[in-house]
């Protein structure tokens, strides 16, 4: 949106677009906009250039490769409960031990299963791809503070 | 039920009143009115403290009185609600929690305008999420006047019509004075409560059948009269096909939706970072699958100690059977015990709806302020001026809502609640996961992918048998009905999906390659978050 004002009109002194853009003047002919541009710009580049590094690429393939085959599993199996109990409710009658049936079994199973893939995912993230992260993000912001210094 | 049920009952439901107001005053004290403070309480939660909110948040009372009763009438079929309200925890935990907290501020729109045009998609995003919020909170302030009918023993249409009136403008108070800090002390004070009391109700449900599950099972079996039947699925949607799709669709809505909700996304920005909100998360699935758990023993202790047709008695719908529960528990009608523990779980249960009503209050007002009013107007103004627009979007909302819940007043409660689900996994979840994951996403398709999902949502509920066409509909004597389920999930979820896929495939738009990177590597790593 910054894009079209700023590309023709572009001040040195800071000070001037300050006394320039008084008020009842439309909001954007002021120069933060055209500051924060440049700022964007330059940080643009940044995150580009972190999206291609290997150490991102990594910590983005670890989330992926866990939640990917994580929510396709968790889905499936819920989906079939839900189909299976309205479909076939036969089968889910089907007693096992006492007044336990095979549905009672497979609604506990859906409990277990969602508590075993929250600690399963935690500890995941906790061990995989924490660290990873939180270095790229200090590397990612201090990049971005370069760039706006030299700007 | 008796003048000491109500007096008791009364003064403590005062006492929590008090209890929260005291909250609001002291929180808002020293309040300097930025954003940050009213919509994230100044994003200092702990995970523990946020985990204990977002459980608040999520446990309604449609959850507490209204899966219990319909575990005691129809059995097994209700335990389907609670494993569709759990397993959808999984993915607001593997894709829309730590993501969303490391790229947005405030609300939804934040994180798709960051990557669009941020105009129209605000516009859409603040539309659907405005949406969803007014279903849900007229589902809980029609709950709240029937509940207090019901447990006051006031029958009468004032009584309903006064607490609907009231329990808006203690929210209003709540929301606008003390912001997101007092909401979710309120949230994190009810789920203790709520907790307490569910917890307290189980161990006395077992201790009747002396811990034996199994015997609990049986006797409830017995007394149905349904036999074995009633521990296997089919009672309440086993009958022609449309019921059976109906309940599909109506899991499907579940199961998607709650990672679509605007209240529960906004509290993800209470934490300070993506590691606290994954950690909150924790919490509250950890709490919300307790109390799922908890619901089902109380929902077959309820048929196997009053039995259905005490419940169905009572309400028909068996949204009175924990209350009852909690009477016979306590030594039966007349009894101090009965009486002690049925104030207590109707307290309970007037402390659940107040502050599930305040927290879905603050995040439409939230939508309105932050990406409705901010994009409609002209000039973008003062930060501070925002919040009183906040403020004030919270009193319109609260307005709005109590003269939908009047109006509304004799619709069911859980048809309401499927349908905000139904929504928000129709018009949110497929914007909010394309703009996360999918990198030629485009303007066009964000706007597409949010009206795609909420105008045949919204169409197909209103040509639904609930607005017209049966006995239990909106308008009995119209007939316009042409669609043949309650819920439009299975319908308008993937069309949801498709009008994003179209909308970007057809634009001219050339996806930003730099913003997408933007996103993607702040929601992963957490970089330039706030």
């Amino acid at each position: 949106m910054q894009q079209s004002n700023s590309g023709d009109v572009r001040y040195d002194d800071p000070w001037y677009d300050a006394l320039a853009s008084g008020w009842g003047e439309s909001a954007d002919a002021g120069v933060p906009p055209a500051r924060r541009e440049e700022s964007a710009v330059a940080a643009a580049d940044v995150y580009l250039e972190v999206q291609r590094s290997e150490a991102f690429r990594e910590v983005r393939s670890r989330y992926r490769r866990f939640v990917v085959p994580a929510v396709a599993l968790f889905l499936t199996w819920y989906v079939a409960y839900v189909v299976t109990a309205t479909t076939v409710p036969e089968w889910m009658a089907r007693p096992v031990a006492g007044a336990v049936n095979v549905g009672m079994l497979a609604g506990l199973g859906q409990f277990l299963t969602t508590f075993l893939l929250t600690w399963a995912y935690v500890r995941h993230a906790r061990l995989r791809r924490d660290r990873a992260a939180l270095e790229l993000r200090w590397d990612t912001q201090e990049l971005a503070r370069g760039r706006d210094g030299a700007a | 039920m008796t003048a000491d049920h109500q007096m008791l009952a009364l003064l403590l439901f005062s006492a929590f009143v008090a209890v929260t107001l005291g909250i609001t005053t002291w929180v808002s004290r020293h309040r300097h009115g930025s954003p940050e403070e009213f919509y994230a309480g100044g994003r200092l939660f702990s995970p523990m403290e946020n985990g204990f909110a977002i459980a608040g948040d999520y446990m309604s009372a449609a959850s507490f009185l209204g899966i219990s009763g319909l575990i005691a009438l129809v059995g097994y079929d209700g335990m389907l609600y609670s494993v569709g309200f759990l397993v959808a925890w999984l993915v607001v935990l593997f894709l829309v929690a730590e993501l969303v907290r490391n790229c947005g501020r405030f609300t939804l729109a934040d994180v798709v305008a960051a990557r669009m045009r941020e105009r129209p998609v605000r516009i859409a995003a603040g539309t659907s999420s405005v949406t969803v919020s007014v279903l849900y909170l007229v589902a809980q302030m029609v709950g709240a006047g029937s509940l207090v009918a019901l447990l006051l023993g006031g029958t009468g249409e004032a009584a309903q019509a006064w607490t609907v009136i009231g329990v808006g403008a203690l929210m209003v108070v709540y929301v606008s004075l003390g912001g997101m800090r007092a909401t979710t002390w309120i949230q994190i004070v009810k789920a203790v409560l709520l907790l307490g009391g569910t917890v307290a109700l189980t161990v006395l449900v077992l201790l009747r059948f002396h811990g034996d599950f199994n015997r609990l099972l049986l006797t409830a079996a017995e007394r149905s009269g349904h036999g074995e039947a009633f521990l296997a699925p089919g009672l309440a949607y086993g009958g022609d096909w449309t019921a059976r799709f109906d309940f599909i669709s109506l899991g499907l809505a579940l199961v998607l939706g709650t990672a679509g909700l605007p209240h529960i996304l906004s509290r993800f920005y209470t934490v300070p970072t993506a590691r606290a909100a994954r950690r909150s998360v924790v919490w509250a699935i950890g709490l919300i699958g307790g109390f799922y758990l908890m619901t089902i023993v109380l929902g077959f202790g309820a048929a196997a100690l009053l039995g259905p047709e005490a419940v169905r008695g009572s309400n028909a719908s068996g949204n009175t059977a924990v209350p009852l529960l909690a009477l016979e528990l306590g030594g039966g009608a007349g009894s101090t015990g009965g009486t002690v523990l049925f104030a207590i779980v109707a307290a309970v249960a007037f402390a659940t709806i107040l502050a599930v009503v305040a927290g879905i209050t603050l995040a439409s007002s939230a939508s309105v302020a932050h990406d409705l009013y901010a994009s409609l107007r002209r000039r973008r103004g003062e930060p501070r001026s925002e919040v009183a627009v906040a403020r004030l979007a919270a009193v319109g909302i609260g307005v709005v809502a109590i003269a939908l819940g009047l109006l509304a007043r004799d619709l069911n409660v859980a048809f309401l609640v499927g349908l905000a689900f139904a929504v928000a996994a129709s018009a949110n979840l497929p914007v909010l996961l394309y703009s996360l994951f999918w990198r030629g996403f485009t303007t066009r398709g964000a706007v597409w992918a949010v009206y795609g999902g909420l105008v045949p949502a919204v169409v197909l509920v209103l040509l639904s048998p609930v607005v017209s066409g049966s006995p239990g509909a909106l308008f009995p004597g119209a007939d316009f009905q042409l669609f043949p389920l309650q819920n439009p999930g299975l319908v308008s979820i993937p069309l949801g999906f498709l009008a994003g896929w179209i909308g970007t495939v057809t634009s001219a738009e050339v996806p930003d390659e730099a913003r997408h990177a933007e996103t993607e590597v702040r929601s992963l790593t957490g970089a330039g978050a706030v």
